[in-house]
């Protein structure tokens, strides 16, 4: 009887992290589906087949890197070089992951690793400033229905992108290009607005990164060099009652 | 070919990202390492806002920019972020009209 309660009030209780996960994964949605779909038709345009454009969407799952793949593919550029310039790209999710894997301990590793997989820059700051939810029971219910969100529209959106073309009104997706910067300065001002502090890391990895890309350090490179240094500012500015942060 | 630059693509994109899941299960990290990797979070979304965020409208920086501080307004009233997104899409699609 009693046993029977308990798992009773465990799938509840998963149920509950799977559907608070795809809610906070929403917003992701909605930045990524245009995004995906320019993606899609842009591929498309380049020669890719449907079924070659959706599985890179499927398995490198990283917009940035997947459109300079395209206009690269479009350039006439060798595949070595393509490959090279992902990894560039890519290798910010590094860092993000290691700062991820850090805050999940009570989360074992066989469900760790997969969410890892599908780490993009908006997976990771989104799951970042849910704290609570990786101490809680379930929580890797939570944080792999945020991914799961994120990554169906992504490979949904780029699906449909190249059935359907060009659909959406050029004003329209061009607005929406906004919508995944927006969604980081949504995310960002809650969390300065409970601790100013956390604006000096903010602004130092801006401009790190903007000097970094001035004095010629590729995107990806500048990116990386602005996370690491702007984060480094974190040891000496929050302070131990981090975990509330 | 081109299924192979995506198998490349795929690997060089994975490693990275799975690694440090092999690396924090062996080693532990200090308490400043703690600090460091806990803002993270913040350094990478000012690198991911700024300077990328004057080339929405390449060609109009300032769209960007006006864009962004309609974001930082509608978030520091404690909009839910779905209509600080939208408010931002709107700007844009009101100044670019």
């Amino acid at each position: 009887m009693q046993s029977q309660a308990v798992k009773q009030s465990g799938t509840a209780g998963r149920i509950h992290m799977i559907r608070r996960g795809m809610i906070a994964g929403s917003p992701i949605m909605l930045g990524y589906l245009p995004i995906a779909l320019t993606y899609g038709v842009l591929a498309s345009q380049s020669g890719m087949s449907n079924s070659e454009l959706t599985l890179m969407s499927l398995l490198v799952f990283a917009g940035a890197a997947q459109f300079l793949a395209v206009g690269m593919l479009a350039a006439g550029t060798g595949a070595f070089e393509i490959v090279i310039a992902t990894f560039v790209l890519n290798f910010r999710h590094f860092v993000m992951s290691f700062s991820f894997v850090n805050r999940l301990k009570k989360i074992a590793f066989r469900a760790k690793l997969p969410m890892t997989l599908g780490l993009t820059d908006e997976t990771f700051t989104v799951s970042s400033l849910y704290r609570r939810e990786a101490k809680q029971d379930y929580g890797a219910y939570f944080f792999s229905a945020l991914i799961l969100t994120a990554y169906v529209s992504w490979v949904g959106g780029s699906y449909l992108g190249g059935v359907l073309g060009d659909i959406m009104p050029q004003r329209l997706s061009e607005s929406m290009g906004v919508a995944l910067y927006a969604m980081f300065i949504g995310l960002l001002v809650p969390s300065v607005k409970k601790h100013y502090r956390i604006a000096v890391v903010a602004v130092l990895a801006m401009i790190i990164n903007y000097l970094a890309q001035q004095i010629g350090f590729s995107q990806g490179w500048a990116i990386v060099i602005g996370t690491v240094a702007g984060g480094c500012s974190g040891i000496w500015i929050l302070s131990e009652e981090e975990e509330d942060l | 070919m081109i299924i192979w630059m995506i198998i490349g693509m795929a690997l060089v994109t994975a490693i990275p990202r799975v690694l440090p899941a092999f690396i924090v299960d062996i080693v532990s990290f200090p308490k400043w390492v703690d600090r460091w990797l806990n803002a993270i979070p913040y350094a990478a979304l000012g690198a991911l806002i700024f300077p990328g965020i004057l080339s929405v409208k390449p060609e109009a920086p300032q769209i960007g920019v006006i864009a962004g501080l309609t974001a930082v307004l509608l978030a520091w009233l404690d909009l839910h972020i779905i209509l600080v997104v939208l408010g931002a899409i709107a700007s844009v699609f009101l100044l670019t009209l």
